[in-house]
């Protein structure tokens, strides 16, 4: 990156720059005009007296020689606005563009930088300079050289238009510039030094607002949330105090130019009143110079802010130029480069002398040498810390080793463009991370190298994509379409969309990850309208699992099935009232007791009574329930329908009734007491309080409910309907449609079972692991166990079938059953190509071909298995120690 | 064993819980499987199961108001037998920790829980010395027939 700010912006946008500078130029006569005529106006045409005067060769009356000027004014008013306008949109044009292409520089950067960089530079960090930082600096890209250009080109033209009607008072107006250019400056470096310090301290400031996010469970596990806050205290004080040092700065100069500013009227009022008076300067000229003086303001104000702007720009840049400058960055090649044809990495692996230091020189790897054939499987042996890891990912081309080499066949890794290591080496550690996005996108994520097969784009589509395709070229960003398909269906070894499908479900089997996807599949909502054919198979598997369940009363005692004629005791009365999915916020189940139309639907169903003494019931078991638990006890949040700050006020109430009966309550109260009940679970929380009749008056609450309800309301609810699909539950839910009983056990297991077999038995299992396949993974994949993240993170690497698997701990959360399985699965996958397994158990080598020990940095043994293995061997008397 | 709480308590307790039913032959939990609760029966009778799948052996039954599994909470250990229902069963499934802490804040709890182990014990005793009795009348027949060949004690150490 160019070291200034100036080179910068001169060598990203010369042509433009100069385009704008021309421009501002060629706009500074018509602004000259601007000036004059009003002179003329008051002077010739509304002052003057030889009339009809000739112009053009037509001749005018006074009042129509003062239209025409008028006329030519309120034109010469539109040229200006109109270079006004262009200019700005150019500018602002020029700007946003070098915006975006510093920041996608920076970006770029960022995906070069050296792994151990990001254990010097925080995320925090990283984030605020490429989006907060850089903002500003947008701004003022447009206004490098065109801003003082304009600015200064008016200011000029307006001194020169004084300078033309009064040399004197063309004197007196910048009389007294140079003592301004003389001192803010000087000012101004301060504040300088103060802004720098601000960035700095705003920098440090979200570094450590993402550190006490990532370490929230050691504050409350610590009990250190006063320190935390004092931290934090402490860092906005200090921001706090540059600011304020920077306001004072910052408006003492204001306060100095406005001073000086206010010195030049009073020099024109006494001297220009003077010259009118004795009869050097016509009236008319004294008016265009205060009116000139009027518009001088203006532009010095602006070159004064620009020269600020510019401090604050240039300080920001330079800042960043630093931060993003690591030594031992990629090269751009080794990113951009794209042999044709790929090689591959086949043949004897051979590190030699490989040493990887860290920071401070501890070296994590100390001279490590070792050799394998590279398609064969590959352990690597040794305590955490022995430099195992290290080794791994320098083998993965991940970490580049501080000094030594490594060759794989004929080529040696260093040299290799990430096109290369980034598709014939796979590796996966304990943190497989997944990125935002569905299942299917994160298996894939390692088969998307460029755009292959571009998007159709048609109509105003194609217009628009053109357009950002044409922009951004001009920013010097990548044109490869980011809604392209990406996949390379030959990497993963198959033809089609439907071959890749087949391959990642095999993938998934080998992971034993299948049934999880098929779980998420069960647990995702489907769109009717858009698959309605789905949709119904799923109606279809509802009402053979309701066969089944007719066939087998052990199993229909596990499931309640909805019934909008039976009130459902494994529901809560929210639920049973509502008898549907709420949609949106307006029935949150949760607070389904305070709405509105609920309530009149109680009063027409003459249940309000009736809930509020169940409230009032209700409300008395839980003070005799709860009244001597402590208030921070988990019973409270787990178990109790009322809070523990809410129990006085609830002892109160159910002590006011008992003495003198619910009459006596106001709104409120009752309000809180009808709110109560809707959380019953008959089944579950057996209090026996929703009798026979309650539940009929429900049951017709409920009728009443879907028959008067609005049409705005109308879209809040998809009701539980036999016949329909619910978009609004999940698919398992769909096919289920009732609710498993309360009490018994194995009703969870059983009943998957039997929507299993059902599913299954209508060929549905498919669709609905490509539902699964479509189910986000949330943030980080936090919708994912830590298992199942690793599982996704093995089958993306399978899938892009690498010469190279490397695997570091990255079976290290899944149970160890699951962990055996695996890795046979992966060691059938990768016959005849290399695999790399960092191993835990000693025991275990003896799966693999070659073992390499490790210890504090060192190889200490190595060769093949059968060689070590062998009776009295290192892995014999390792495994004996074990 | 719960009758000294006061009525809220216990009251609380049975909120608190899960009651859950099984049918006749369902398994309550294994034995080896990881402990989370105790179990108090509310209505039919269980089976005391050890050995292994396939050899299971009946070891006893409990009925009403009996209290089990609660040896695995208080040693924290797996489940030393398998329980099955014996026709349909009715049980209050007792977490763990609400269960040692109604223990531990109840002295009277504790007492009753006490005295119902103090009988498992005695009862197992019982039992023991039967199946020893049992063991050495064998022996003695044993004995007539190989004089020279003892044969081994189960669990009975040298007498």
């Amino acid at each position: 990156m160019e070291p200034t700010l100036f080179r910068y912006i001169f060598a990203h946008s010369k042509a433009k720059q100069l385009i704008l500078l021309g421009a501002t130029l060629f706009s500074f006569p018509f602004l000259y005009m601007t000036l004059d005529l009003p002179k003329t106006i008051i002077n010739e045409a509304i002052g003057g007296t030889d009339f009809p005067r000739e112009v053009f060769g037509t001749s005018f009356e006074q009042v129509e020689f003062l239209l025409l000027l008028c006329m030519g004014f309120i034109c010469l008013v539109f040229v200006n606005g109109g270079f006004k306008f262009w200019i700005n949109v150019f500018k602002g044009q020029l700007g946003e563009r070098m915006l975006r292409r510093l920041r996608y520089e920076l970006f770029g950067r960022v995906l070069r930088f050296p792994l151990p960089h990001f254990r010097r530079i925080s995320q925090g960090e990283i984030i605020a300079m490429i989006t907060v930082e850089g903002e500003p600096l947008g701004g003022f890209f447009g206004d490098a050289f065109a801003g003082p250009a304009f600015q200064g080109g008016t200011l000029l033209t307006i001194l020169i238009f004084m300078f033309v009607q009064d040399p004197i008072l063309g004197l007196a107006a910048v009389a007294l510039y140079p003592a301004q250019m003389y001192i803010i400056p000087k000012l101004q470096r301060r504040v300088n030094a103060l802004a720098k310090q601000r960035v700095q301290a705003v920098r440090k400031l979200s570094e450590r607002i993402g550190e006490t996010v990532s370490g929230i469970q050691e504050i409350h596990s610590n009990d250190t949330s006063e320190l935390e806050l004092a931290d934090f205290s402490s860092r906005v004080g200090l921001i706090f105090h540059i600011r304020y040092q920077i306001y004072r700065k910052k408006f003492f100069i204001k306060f100095l130019n406005n001073f000086l500013g206010q010195l030049t009227p009073f020099l024109f009022y006494s001297i220009g009143g003077y010259l009118v008076i004795a009869g050097d300067l016509t009236f008319g000229a004294l008016v265009a110079i205060l009116a000139a003086y009027k518009d001088l303001s203006g532009p010095w104000k602006e070159l004064l802010r620009y020269y600020q702007t510019k401090e604050d720009a240039r300080i920001k840049y330079e800042q960043l130029v630093e931060q993003f400058q690591p030594a031992d960055m990629m090269d751009t090649e080794l990113q951009r480069d794209e042999p044709d044809p790929l090689p591959q990495l086949r043949g004897s692996v051979i590190a030699t002398n490989l040493v990887l230091e860290e920071e401070g020189g501890f070296k994590m790897v100390d001279g490590a040498n070792l050799s394998f054939d590279g398609g064969h499987r590959m352990a690597i042996i040794g305590a955490g810390g022995a430099g195992r890891s290290g080794v791994a990912k320098i083998l993965a081309r991940l970490l580049a080793p501080t000094s030594g080499t490594v060759r794989i066949g004929d080529l040696n890794l260093a040299s290799q463009p990430e096109a290369v290591t980034g598709r014939r080496i796979a590796y996966v550690d304990e943190n497989a991370f997944l990125f935002s996005g569905t299942v299917a996108e994160n298996l894939y994520y390692g088969l998307k190298h460029r755009p292959l097969r571009a998007a159709d784009y048609t109509g105003n589509d194609k217009k628009d994509h053109e357009w950002f395709v044409d922009e951004a070229a001009a920013s010097g960003n990548t044109v490869s379409d980011i809604k392209a398909d990406w996949i390379d269906l030959d990497a993963a070894g198959v033809a089609d969309a439907e071959g890749l499908t087949q391959r990642t479900l095999e993938v998934l089997r080998t992971v034993d990850l299948e049934d999880g996807v098929y779980r998420f599949g069960l647990n995702s909502p489907l769109d009717p309208v858009a698959r309605p054919d789905l949709a119904g198979q799923i109606l279809e598997a509802r009402a053979v699992l309701r066969d089944r369940f007719e066939g087998d009363p052990a199993l229909s005692k596990l499931v309640e099935p909805f019934d909008a004629d039976r009130y459902n005791v494994n529901m809560t009365m929210a639920e049973n009232l509502l008898f549907g999915t709420p949609i949106g916020d307006a029935f949150d189940l949760d607070n389904l007791g305070d709405n509105e139309y609920v309530r009149s639907i109680l009063d027409k169903a003459s249940l309000t009574n009736g809930i509020l003494e169940t409230g009032v019931k209700l409300a008395s078991i839980m003070v005799e329930l709860f009244q001597d638990v402590p208030a921070d006890h988990e019973y409270f949040e787990r178990f109790s329908f009322i809070s523990a700050e809410q129990l006085p006020e609830f002892q109160q109430i159910v002590r006011r009734v008992d003495a003198s009966g619910v009459e006596e309550l106001n709104a409120e109260e009752r309000s809180m007491l009808l709110s109560l009940p809707f959380r019953l679970i008959p089944a579950r929380h057996r209090l026996g309080l929703i009798d026979d009749d309650m539940q009929d008056k429900l049951l017709n609450a409920r009728r009443l409910f879907a028959e008067e309800l609005p049409p705005g309301l109308r879209p809040s609810v998809a009701f539980f309907d036999a016949g329909e699909y619910n978009a609004a539950a999940s698919v398992q839910d769909n096919i289920l449609f009732g609710r498993l009983v309360y009490g018994r056990r194995q009703a969870e297991k059983n009943v998957g079972e039997a929507i299993e077999e059902v599913v299954n038995s209508l060929k549905l299992r498919r669709a609905i692991l490509d539902l699964g396949l479509e189910a986000p993974v949330g943030i980080g994949g936090g919708r994912l166990t830590t298992g199942q993240r690793q599982q996704l993170g093995i089958a993306r690497s399978l899938l892009k079938r690498p010469d190279i698997l490397v695997l570091d701990g990255a079976t290290a959360a899944m149970a160890p059953s699951v962990q055996d399985f695996i890795m046979k699965g992966i060691f059938e996958e990768m016959k005849g190509r290399g695999l790399i397994w960092v191993l835990n158990q000693i025991d275990q080598a003896r799966l693999f071909d070659y073992a390499v020990v490790m210890e504090s940095g060192k190889v200490l043994e190595q060769g093949s298995v059968s060689d070590l293995g062998r009776p009295g061997g290192w892995l014999e008397r390792a495994t004996a120690a074990e | 064993m719960f009758s000294k709480l006061d009525s809220a308590k216990l009251k609380l307790l049975a909120f608190a819980s899960d009651y859950l039913t099984f049918d006749d032959g369902e398994v309550l939990f294994f034995e080896g499987e990881e402990a989370d609760s105790a179990y108090l029966i509310d209505e039919g009778e269980v089976l005391i199961c050890a050995g292994d799948a396939g050899h299971e052996m009946v070891v006893g039954t409990l009925g009403r108001h009996e209290l089990f599994g609660e040896m695995a909470i208080f040693r924290n250990s797996p489940r030393v037998a398998t329980i099955r229902a014996k026709g349909a069963v009715k049980v209050i499934q007792i977490e763990g920790d609400m269960f040692l802490r109604m223990v531990t804040e109840n002295p009277d709890t504790a007492l009753g829980v006490m005295q119902m182990l103090s009988d498992k014990i005695a009862r197992t005793t019982e039992r023991f010395e039967a199946v020893e009795e049992q063991v050495r009348s064998l022996q003695s027949i044993s004995d007539a027939a190989h004089p020279c060949a003892p044969m081994p004690v189960p669990g009975g150490g040298e007498r």
